[in-house]
């Protein structure tokens, strides 16, 4: 069974924003889309492994700022490649401010 | 010493053994506020440029044909083939990294027009370019590095009207027709798309047989300058422009500063060449778009070399550099950085000096 981790603040994320989250010896990422929707996914391009922390969030995608593979962060979906293989994403919730993740 | 540029060959295992191959590239701190407000598309400057190219091309081509026979429709070619044979290069170029305009159908609708002009797969070149941007100038590794060293200077000549590039193009597409991929492609691009790879070189050896099949009913040239053509007779401005980008600088450095170059341009040229002289901040943040270059060129400038004032300057510093790297492959420059830059971070960053 999953466990919810306290990933962040829910303000540390701006809107349209994406900031890295470390779990262990895991990296992640937690992006916030326009809507204030919060999304947890493996912080690596399935392409070559590039941090996606500095990406571009663009609604509910994050693009990656190496090679420009986009994925949707609500369905770890790829929509554009490079990349072929999809993201991986987790459960996430905002609670009393907090961005809680299940890993 | 020579370099071996196979990528199937010694150095590709050397680059890897070495460090080289990783995402551990140097970057200029840049608040995150300001990234993003850098990395912001728009479609309006793409969609104006786009429309002034192809109106140009239609007035060019048009003034050229109905001028023909005269030797007064020379330039109106000239002028046309430079905007198929080297603005399409820049065309391809954004519109690959998806950077140029907002909306994606219409990146990948000018993507799919300037592929076929420049004789690029669309696939083949989308990983290609990453692979560039992953290994920049790393031998070995890097399938678009235009001068290899030693320096071969009749063929580098040779290039400016196509003669290198367009057999290479025309051959993978007969390759890629026959349903086959070349060694090199196979370690660079998704298998996924080989299909797609061959339909697209079936229906481009198609239209270039039919453009020739016109050319000889009409018993004209005209067919032949407008489609394929231009891409010989009007690519001199991309391979001009395109030397600058790493000619002469470092090669095997995880830091664009040290393999590629920023030079000054006309307006003409820029608009040619779509803002790409801005190259070691293109290599740097390749998600920001070419229109907002000159801004990023600006928050990078305390942390990079002194750009190359114009095309002749940039010349003038590069081409002693490969005149001696004909003999001397291992010679090349680095520029001195402004005082309080961040030092130069020639290998993986461990062992950074």
């Amino acid at each position: 069974m999953a466990e919810w981790i306290d990933a962040c603040a829910a303000d540390d994320v701006e809107e349209e924003d994406v900031i890295r989250f470390d779990h262990g010896d895991r990296t992640f990422v937690i992006v916030r889309d326009h809507q204030d929707n919060y999304y947890c996914t493996d912080g690596l391009c399935t392409h070559e492994d590039v941090h996606l922390e500095n990406g571009l969030v663009v609604e509910a995608t994050i693009e990656c700022p190496k090679h420009s593979s986009i994925f949707d962060c609500a369905t770890g979906e790829v929509e554009t490649p490079p990349a072929c293989e999809n993201l991986r994403t987790y459960p996430t919730k905002v609670e009393n401010g907090r961005v809680l993740v299940a890993l | 010493m020579p370099r071996d540029y196979d990528l199937t060959g010694g150095y590709a295992r050397r680059a890897l053994d070495a460090g080289l191959v990783t995402e551990d590239w140097y970057k200029t701190p840049i608040d995150r506020k300001q990234m993003k407000a850098l990395m912001k598309r728009a479609d309006q400057p793409a969609i104006r440029d786009t429309l002034i190219l192809f109106g140009l091309m239609a007035v060019f081509a048009g003034a050229a044909i109905a001028l023909m026979p005269s030797w007064w429709s020379v330039p109106f070619w000239l002028a046309y083939g430079v905007l198929y044979g080297s603005a399409m290069d820049s065309r391809w170029h954004e519109c690959g990294h998806g950077t140029a305009f907002k909306t994606r159908w219409m990146n990948q609708l000018v993507y799919q027009v300037a592929c076929f002009c420049m004789m690029r797969d669309p696939w083949c070149w989308k990983y290609s370019h990453a692979r560039h941007h992953s290994d920049t100038i790393i031998v070995g590794r890097d399938p678009e590095i235009a001068i290899m060293r030693p320096v071969v200077t009749l063929k580098l000549a040779a290039n400016l009207m196509g003669l290198v590039d367009v057999p290479d193009g025309l051959r993978r597409m007969v390759v890629h027709a026959s349903g086959r991929m070349l060694p090199d492609e196979e370690t660079y691009v998704e298998a996924v798309f080989y299909p797609k790879t061959y339909r697209t070189a079936r229906i481009w050896l198609a239209i270039y047989a039919l453009t020739g099949l016109a050319a000889l009913l009409f018993q004209s040239w005209i067919p032949l300058l407008l489609i394929g053509l231009p891409r010989m007779y009007g690519c001199w401005h991309m391979v001009m422009t395109g030397w600058l980008q790493h000619g002469g600088l470092d090669d095997n450095a995880l830091d664009h500063r040290l393999n590629s170059r920023t030079v000054y341009m006309n307006p003409v040229s820029r608009f040619i060449y779509w803002n790409m002289n801005y190259h070691v901040e293109h290599h740097m943040f390749p998600l920001v778009p070419y229109y907002r270059l000159p801004e990023l060129h600006a928050v990078c400038a305390h942390d990079f070399p002194a750009p190359s004032r114009s095309i002749p300057q940039a010349y003038a510093e590069m081409l002693p550099v490969l005149w001696r790297q004909r003999r001397d492959p291992d010679f090349h420059l680095r520029r001195p950085l402004p005082d309080g830059a961040h030092p130069y971070q020639k290998g993986p960053r461990a062992s950074a000096a």
